[in-house]
């Protein structure tokens, strides 16, 4: 629906990809994991590895969690768009598909020490 | 406070009628169009303005009476607080961190309300809403001041008052509240009128000043006691403004029901998300709790907004959209927003902490179909690592609602331990929400909420990611005004000033 | 049934004046809380204020109220004598 106005009303979006300087958004969260209140916001190169998106910009940030040093990423499900999707982790975020502001979610299934998870 | 009345032969119905209708006139060299241009493109249709009346049949000189009278209440206590070491007298400094929130996100709001009221009083036709709408104007402008007054006094003591200005337009936290009036500010006069006068004030002020203000005296804060019921007893004016002007569109034109619904569903959902930073104010940051927000809930948000779209279901109207999500979300929000609060603390201008066992037993018993099964394990945990000397600082910085701009801290309706993923694909741009109503609002009017200034997104736009600036930028003083309260300026020197006040050493 | 209220800051003006609102509405509910009492009532409160004025011994004009006033609920309709809170069920 447009929005009511009395002119033609004409939005511009702030948060464009070239506006973050080569860099894109990535959001990545850990399902059933709250301890980290909100999905994290990583800005990051598009080249950048996948590996790396995890080794070095998510890993550090899950250490909080006593589950965090038992994961096994070989066996870690990922979501991407809501949707089952597999990683490759030697290749760029850009050869795998992550475009701007997508949103990756992690599940271990198993792993739930602080949340009581049905 | 003998004050006799101005016209004693006069009825108040006679003055009321005197003061307002008697004042307008029929324009005679432009047209009512050219005059008043903005009344009609939302689609409201209204055939007779002097339908419109106020039930307090308020005049102006009745009105300036009345409120200097308030203002001379607020000043007397204001300089006794004062005189008084007003800000040792508080129960523990942890409360001044709902002062610090309030001042930052919910003042400089009053005066986005004045600025609106005072643009919607030029817009409407009818002269009782122009009388109405100028007297809240003026109302709104009090309240700003007089809470920007009275938290001064503490400005002069404690850290993390000193930048409210500021942090308003640049903090993180804040934005939630400014995008919420922003919205309200650049909508019609109509909508405007639903997203302050009735959303706002009758169905969620109460929320926001009652049980809260309560809450002061209860901690000894006789300053914001103050200011908190001066201002709200010009609320229960708004309110019955907010509720007129819908029962007003209501009876002018059936084809208004459908306009007025979406405004309802769309401000009644803004609102609740608002108020999630007072949950968080009512469960945690008053040493002295007067009520739950569960139990605010109950009264001004069941039993009160039960009864009015009860009362409205005569024009067909029924209770918002988000109403059964939101009844859910109450056993959740305050835990989920004071977790997010405690671990992003580096970035906030006032400071959090952990419950102590005390705290956590008291919300056990408020929330017992929640705390403990979701909440306590994970402040056992924060607590387990502070002990550890590694304290939980969450530097992975939060994902943002492109609605409501709150951190993304809700979860799923239904299932309390998965995060709420909601995404949308508009003109090539992707866009992500912390709710299916905050999506819902989105697909109703994109192009305003794509203009969204988010905090978060920001920090690596302009500062790229550089934290120590974008801290500069805002006007945080880091190790002063953020952090957790257990080792903080305020708790110390809070301390040692009681101390001194209550000994001779 | 739904509840209307009003709630009044407690200080020696409201005193009588919340003598008179429990006398005049015998269904009403009166909750002292912290600074503040709020009265409840089944549908309907009446505000009269000739019941005021027989307490304080002067004149009282019920516009007074606003200054002491910090919430209500309900439909409002007020006239000299009296001011009433309704809800249609």
């Amino acid at each position: 629906m447009p929005v009511t106005a009395r002119k033609t009303y004409l939005g511009v979006p702030r948060d464009r990809v070239e506006n973050f300087h080569g860099k894109q958004l990535v959001y990545v969260s850990w399902d059933h994991h709250l301890l980290f209140a909100a999905p994290f916001l990583l800005c990051l190169s598009p080249q950048t590895p996948f590996g790396d998106l995890v080794q070095k910009a998510l890993l550090p940030l899950l250490q909080a969690d006593p589950d965090a040093a038992a994961i096994d990423w070989r066996q870690v499900e990922w979501l991407k768009d809501n949707r089952p999707w597999t990683p490759d982790f030697g290749r760029s975020l850009a050869d795998n598909g992550i475009g701007h502001k997508d949103q990756l979610r992690l599940r271990t299934p198993g792993l739930d020490s602080l949340y009581r998870v049905h | 406070m003998d004050m006799k009345s101005a016209n004693r032969k006069l009825s108040l119905k006679d003055k009321y009628r005197l003061f307002t209708r008697d004042l307008g006139w029929e324009p005679s060299y432009r047209t009512r169009e050219e005059i008043f241009p903005y009344v009609q493109y939302e689609g409201i249709k209204v055939h007779d303005w002097d339908k419109w009346e106020d039930p307090f049949r308020l005049t102006m000189d009745a009105y300036w009476k009345y409120q200097a009278e308030k203002e001379r209440k607020f000043y007397a206590i204001i300089d006794a607080h004062a005189q008084n070491n007003g800000h040792l007298h508080i129960t523990d400094a942890r409360y001044l961190s709902a002062l610090k929130i309030f001042l930052q996100a919910i003042s400089p709001g009053e005066f986005c309300a004045h600025k609106g009221f005072a643009r919607v009083g030029r817009e409407f036709p009818g002269v009782g809403t122009q009388v109405a709408c100028q007297m809240q104007a003026i109302d709104e402008i009090r309240h700003a001041q007089t809470q920007i007054h009275a938290l001064s006094n503490y400005n002069r003591f404690y850290n993390g008052f000193h930048a409210f200005a500021e942090q308003r337009d640049r903090i993180w936290y804040t934005s939630v509240a400014r995008s919420f009036f922003d919205d309200a500010m650049s909508a019609g006069p109509f909508e405007f009128m639903i997203a302050i006068g009735f959303s706002f004030e009758y169905v969620l002020t109460n929320l926001l000043f009652v049980p809260f203000m309560s809450g002061a005296a209860y901690n000894g804060d006789m300053a914001t006691v103050t200011f908190g019921f001066s201002a709200q007893s010009d609320e229960a004016r708004h309110m019955t403004l907010g509720l007129e002007c819908i029962k007003f569109m209501l009876e002018q034109d059936p084809d208004n029901l459908p306009i007025v619904q979406r405004w309802i569903d769309k401000w009644f959902w803004r609102g609740f998300r608002v108020l999630g930073l007072v949950s968080t104010m009512m469960d945690y940051m008053l040493p002295k709790r007067v009520m739950s927000w569960r139990e605010a809930w109950n009264i001004y948000g069941v039993e009160n907004g039960g009864a009015l779209f009860k009362d409205l279901a005569r024009y067909g109207i029924r209770p918002p959209k988000g109403w059964n999500d939101a009844e859910e979300a109450v056993d959740h929000m305050s835990h989920q927003l004071m977790l997010g609060l405690y671990q992003w603390s580096f970035g906030t201008a006032f400071h959090a902490w952990i419950p102590s066992d005390e705290d956590m037993d008291w919300l056990a018993k408020k929330y017992p179909e929640t705390f403990d099964r979701y909440y306590r394990p994970r402040w056992m945990h924060i607590r387990k690592l502070a002990a550890a000397g590694t304290p939980f600082k969450n530097y992975g910085l939060a994902k943002l609602c492109q609605c409501c701009q709150l951190p993304v801290v809700f979860t799923e309706p239904g299932d309390p331990t998965l995060s709420c993923h909601r995404e949308r694909v508009h003109q090539g741009e992707k866009y992500h929400f912390c709710s299916d109503h905050c999506q819902a609002l989105f697909e109703n009017e994109p192009e305003k909420y794509v203009q969204a200034w988010l905090p978060m997104p920001q920090l690596f736009q302009d500062l790229q990611g550089d934290l120590t600036a974008w801290m500069d930028w805002v006007f945080l003083r880091d190790g002063e005004d953020n952090g957790d309260y257990a080792d903080s300026l305020d708790r110390r020197n809070f301390e040692a000033w009681r101390a001194m006040a209550t000994s001779n050493q | 049934m739904s509840t209307v209220f009003i709630a009044l800051q407690a200080n020696e003006e409201t005193r009588p004046i919340i003598e008179a609102i429990a006398s005049d509405n015998p269904l009403a509910l009166v909750h002292r809380e912290p600074a503040m009492v709020k009265i409840d009532a089944p549908n309907r409160l009446v505000i009269r204020k000739e019941s005021i004025e027989e307490r304080i011994g002067r004149r009282y004009d019920l516009q007074e109220l606003q200054i002491n006033l910090i919430t209500l609920s309900g439909n409002v309709d007020e006239d000299d004598d009296s001011l009433t809170l309704t809800w249609n069920d």
